[in-house]
């Protein structure tokens, strides 16, 4: 019998959670959609991005929504030679830390680099966003961050 | 830049949680599997205790010996239990209401859940004695979508003691 080849199947298990964003991630995402930065003013001063809900001193609602970047500051990174599937970029890249201009708080985003050579802890970056088409309010919308002047 | 009038505010974030399994059923299951892709049901007995499990997971929970003896089931079962669906849900495939049943196959020791089709939702009962409806054999897979659903096969109700272990 054919019997002695081993079967297997591919099996998902899939939720489909939707979240509701809030006034502050809905604002910053929302901004992303229009291809800018939004942080929060934190009460000492500090502006939070990505914003968070609330300040994170005090625990009171953050204050004025302000814009930053679009280019950064490379604080600390990662390369990842092998991208997985669920990756943003399917070409070797790097994690990185970023710090917005008029940021005080350093974000997680993806570089789009030739390769480790190319980045150190204070390199600059700028956001490449999809085209406004495909923006629909979400992290995704930056498609990673390039290297000032750089040939990306 | 977009124009930012012309859509509203972000107020939802789709965050799909997603795990993808590449599953192998093992060499009992496998048995069970391949059972269906010939329109059978197969199952195996424990050689301490004598039940017959069906699908089997190739020992015998209760004395933890393998269970060797493979057994043909019938086509036919009993209607332990059942549940009425009348709520919809995303990704429904089935017309509501519709009859989830517990069927304990003649000759096995234990119910697994089948579809029951062919009978108004308010008309299911304990104790139905109901047989399995097959795909076209062209159709058989080692899977149980090749069991399209239970239906009544006309035979009087099973008397409840003869079930009353398997509820």
């Amino acid at each position: 019998m054919a019997d002695s080849e081993v079967l297997h199947a591919e099996h998902r298990l899939e939720y489909p959670y939707s979240r509701s964003t809030g006034p502050i991630i809905g604002a910053f995402l929302t901004a992303l959609r229009d291809g800018r930065f939004l942080g929060a003013t934190g009460s000492n001063g500090s502006i939070i991005v990505p914003p968070t809900e609330y300040d994170p001193i005090t625990s009171d609602d953050v204050g004025e929504l302000v814009e930053v970047g679009p280019g950064g500051v490379i604080s600390s990174w990662a390369w990842v030679s092998t991208p997985l599937r669920k990756h943003p970029l399917q070409t070797p890249f790097a994690w990185a830390l970023i710090t917005l201009d008029g940021a005080d708080t350093a974000m997680l985003h993806a570089v789009d680099a030739a390769g480790p050579d190319d980045l150190a802890t204070g390199t600059r970056v700028t956001a490449r966003f999809r085209p406004a088409s495909e923006r629909i309010g979400s992290m995704a919308d930056i498609e990673a961050f390039v290297v000032e002047g750089g040939a990306a | 830049m977009a124009d930012e009038t012309t859509a509203g505010p972000v107020t939802t974030l789709a965050t799909p949680i997603r795990l993808d399994f590449d599953f192998t059923p093992g060499v009992a299951q496998s048995r069970f599997l391949r059972g269906l892709e010939q329109g059978k049901f197969m199952g195996q007995r424990c050689p301490s205790c004598g039940k017959v499990y069906v699908p089997s997971r190739g020992s015998c929970p209760t004395d933890g010996v393998p269970t060797t003896e493979d057994v043909l089931l019938s086509n036919v079962g009993t209607v332990t239990t059942y549940c009425v669906v009348n709520v919809p849900f995303a990704g429904q495939s089935i017309e509501i209401p519709y009859i989830c049943a517990q069927v304990l196959l003649d000759g096995a020791n234990v119910s697994f859940m089948g579809l029951i089709q062919e009978i108004p939702a308010d008309q299911i009962r304990m104790g139905m004695r109901v047989e399995a409806v097959w795909v076209d054999e062209s159709e058989l897979t080692p899977s149980l979508a090749s069991v399209r659903y239970f239906r009544p096969n006309g035979e009087t109700d099973a008397d409840y003691e003869t079930y009353k272990e398997y509820l």
